[in-house]
């Protein structure tokens, strides 16, 4: 079976918990997850609900890989309506909370409605309540975890919360377990924080027991780890590296946005790359980075744990910050890095650690101080305005503008708007490199064409994690495209949108895809699930998903319109590298792929689509 | 050959495969709390250490128990609990130095690691070769040999 059949529900208006049986309907059709959470959030919420009002539900969810031996078993998803886009959002992270979920017996918890004052939710097994949070309130994601072990007395539990980011509202905050992983994107923090939910803290000792056919599943999972093992990115590149081996080689490909997308490439992207983090630094003579990490079941373990120079300037009288933290990882990199200019890499890891420690989302902060800094020197904003100087490229900035973020004081708080709702205040739009909302992440779509659909079209607004065609137009990942065209383009991109919606509601996580096809999910799903799992089947899971959500953004008052990169990247032309010369051709791509999609031209899909998925 | 679970914390990446292999060969659940083998954190310093039953030759379990429940596998030399006759009186969780002996409290018995009866499914499970089962009177000989090396460097 692999699911445990069972939903907590936690109605925090009444301060109750239920237990209820899953729709087990749903899981045929959704199978978990981002999928099964998803579906159960269109349900339940008008479309057009205030994310951050009570109204609003939030939805943690595992699937049905989740807490098994398969390899990257241990992901689960926050499901929402998100805060920064308004579009659904559905942020999944790693870590071991999902696991211990699953552990406690449960496949989802449902949020609903709001508490009066703050709380969080002690999850024993079977057993759940509300607790009273005020002591934990104003405080980081970090002293929550530490404490809510200590006053239990358990150093097992594992932790989900959010640190002062959530709790203000932040539109970008996020979700943090297990201190580094985060459910990281579109605002899910914000959410919590509306709603008084501090954190989520759970102990679980039942196990998964319930494989459908254990002896055939040890046998394929074990088959497929050695896929992994043996392939190049994720049996070598990840692992020695980390994500970071893509610094170095998607700059080299033109396509590593500079400078809030003014620049294709970065002059200082090797000083922030993974070979930097390795080596030993001229202070100290110590490497930055310490040790490698996986999350629950992963053996590719591309998590990177850091510690900072304690001479720089960063954390020379913060003490607390001179132990090993999560970082750096490649996006992080990237968004705090090159898309300000910064190449100073103890300042980005500084600028990472406080992104986990109060919980907001790197790419969104990074992006959006892009922003700033660009408005900065064209005189749109000032030392005045600000309160500092922010050019591009400078540390300084980058460490006191997140540490403004992270407490909401000064220019903080308009930080915390995102970069969409910020360049609009000062007039200048066309400045957010965003769609829905939200902010790009580390791949031109002028170097890398491919991305710049996944953008355009992305469910949750900008997004590499969607349909990661980087795989292919990079790596030749399934198979080698040329990154620099845009043929072909939107079948790739709705082949890898609709097979990453499954892999995320299997409870897999996204990056086995460098090695693992749907062929190889597909027999362990089956072999763990009741009901007959084919191929075709999981790639119609995937592609209902995707309906699903397009429906829900619709309903929500999205438009053809919102499926739109900002001019930048569609009148302006890569100044240098490879794709010097060229702008992201959206625009051409965006007609065939409705189209092939089963959409009209307005980006509906049309209703034999909708029938033929059940929708 | 005897052979023994040796243990190299510094490529142990925290994934707790050894945990979930551990308790499925055990009980049939995959349940990490049902595991003898834990891998513990160390935050501050990043290090994951996995941690189990070293089968001690001079085993204090095995002495303490007052009614002989844990025996000796002259085989793989495990120190194993025969459950049909523990009590559950935990004396010898007191007796053990290390705590790699436990109680159960849905069995009512103590659970130890047993080298799963010479082929041990948390060597099997773990991607890095943290855990290896290696010669017993050699399990120094991959260190020897990275310092073998070493010295080998130094010298030319």
């Amino acid at each position: 079976m692999a699911w445990t059949r069972k939903i907590l529900r936690v109605n925090l208006t009444k301060g109750t918990c239920t237990s209820e049986a899953l729709n087990m309907e749903w899981a045929m059709d959704y199978l978990g997850s981002r999928g099964l959470a998803s579906k159960y959030l269109v349900e339940e919420i008008d479309p057009k609900v205030d994310p951050l009002s009570a109204e609003n539900k939030l939805i943690m969810a595992t699937g049905p890989m989740t807490g098994t031996t398969a390899s990257t078993g241990g992901r689960y998803t926050v499901v929402t309506k998100g805060p920064l886009t308004g579009a659904i959002a559905c942020s999944n992270s790693g870590g071991y909370f999902g696991a211990e979920m699953k552990f406690a017996g449960w496949d989802m918890i449902i949020f609903e409605g709001k508490s009066d004052s703050p709380v969080y939710l002690m999850v024993e097994n079977d057993q759940a309540e509300l607790r009273d949070a005020s002591h934990l309130w104003g405080t980081s994601t970090w002293h929550t975890e530490e404490q809510i072990k200590k006053e239990n007395q358990d150093p097992q539990i594992r932790i989900s919360s959010i640190g002062k980011a959530g709790e203000n509202q932040v539109l970008f905050s996020c979700v943090v377990n297990d201190l580094h992983r985060a459910a990281g994107r579109s605002g899910v923090g914000a959410v919590m924080g509306s709603k008084n939910l501090k954190a989520v803290a759970i102990r679980g000792t039942q196990g998964v027991g319930n494989i459908a056919n254990p002896a055939e599943f040890q046998k394929v999972v074990a088959e497929k780890k050695q896929v992994l093992a043996e392939n190049a990115v994720t049996g070598e590149g990840l692992p020695t590296y980390g994500t970071q081996v893509l610094m170095n080689v998607i700059n080299e490909m033109g396509a590593l946005p500079t400078r809030n997308f003014k620049d294709v490439q970065f002059e200082s992207a090797n000083d922030i790359s993974a070979e930097a983090m390795a080596k030993p630094r001229e202070s100290d003579g110590k490497a930055h980075l310490v040790t490698n990490q996986a999350c629950f079941g992963c053996t590719i373990a591309c998590g990177r744990i850091s510690k900072i120079d304690k001479e720089h300037f960063s954390v020379v009288e913060k003490p607390q910050y001179h132990g090993a933290s999560g970082g750096l990882e490649y996006e992080a990199a990237w968004a705090l890095g090159a898309a300000n200019g910064v190449k100073d890499l103890e300042a980005l890891q500084y600028a990472n650690l406080i992104c986990n420690e109060q919980g907001f989302d790197p790419i969104s902060f990074g992006a959006t101080i892009g922003a700033v800094m660009e408005m900065y020197e064209k005189g749109i904003l000032d030392e005045k305005k600000i309160g500092l100087k922010a050019p591009f490229g400078s540390a300084e900035a980058l460490c006191e503008l997140v540490d403004m973020t992270a407490s909401g004081e000064g220019f903080g708080a308009e930080i915390g708007l995102g970069s969409k709702r910020l360049c609009e205040k000062y007039g200048c739009p066309e400045l957010s490199m965003s769609v829905k909302g939200q902010e790009f992440p580390a791949y031109d779509p002028r170097g890398i064409q491919g991305m710049g659909l996944t953008y355009a079209t992305s469910n949750r607004g900008a997004c590499h994690l969607r349909s990661y065609t980087v795989a292919s137009e990079t790596l030749g990942i399934p198979i080698k495209t040329d990154p620099l065209v845009t043929e072909g383009k939107p079948g790739l991109v709705m082949a890898f949108q609709d097979a990453t919606a499954a892999f995320d509601s299997a409870g897999l996580c996204v990056f086995t895809s460098f090695a693992w096809g749907l062929g190889d999910i597909q027999p362990q799903i089956d072999a763990a699930c009741e009901g007959d799992w084919s191929e075709e089947k999981l790639q119609e899971v995937g592609e209902r998903i995707w309906n699903l959500e397009k429906m829900f953004n619709l309903a929500a008052g999205f438009t053809k319109e919102d499926d739109q990169l900002p001019k930048r990247l569609t009148t302006e032309p890569a100044k240098e590298g490879p794709a010097k010369g060229l702008v992201a051709g959206v625009p051409e791509m965006l007609p065939e792929y409705y189209e092939i999609r089963g959409w009209d031209k307005e980006g509906v899909p049309k209703a034999d689509k909708l029938k033929s998925l059940g929708l | 050959m005897q052979k023994s679970l040796y243990i190299d914390p510094e490529k142990c990446t925290g994934c707790l495969q050894c945990e979930m292999a551990c308790s499925f060969e055990q009980t049939g659940v995959f349940n990490p709390a049902q595991s003898r083998i834990k891998v513990f954190t160390f935050e501050e310093e990043g290090r994951k250490v996995p941690y189990t039953c070293t089968q001690c030759d001079e085993a204090w379990c095995m002495q303490a128990c007052p009614v002989d429940s844990i025996k000796l596998d002259a085989t793989t030399g495990a120190k194993v609990v025969q459950d049909d006759t523990c009590v559950g009186c935990k004396v010898c969780t007191i007796a053990c130095p290390f705590g790699t002996i436990n109680y159960v409290v849905d069995t009512g018995k103590v659970a130890k690691c047993d080298l799963c009866g010479g082929d041990p499914a948390c060597a099997k499970a773990c991607p890095t070769d943290a855990i290896t089962f290696v010669d017993s009177g050699w399990t120094g000989l991959d260190k020897m040999r990275k310092w073998a090396a070493k010295a080998n460097e130094a010298s030319l």
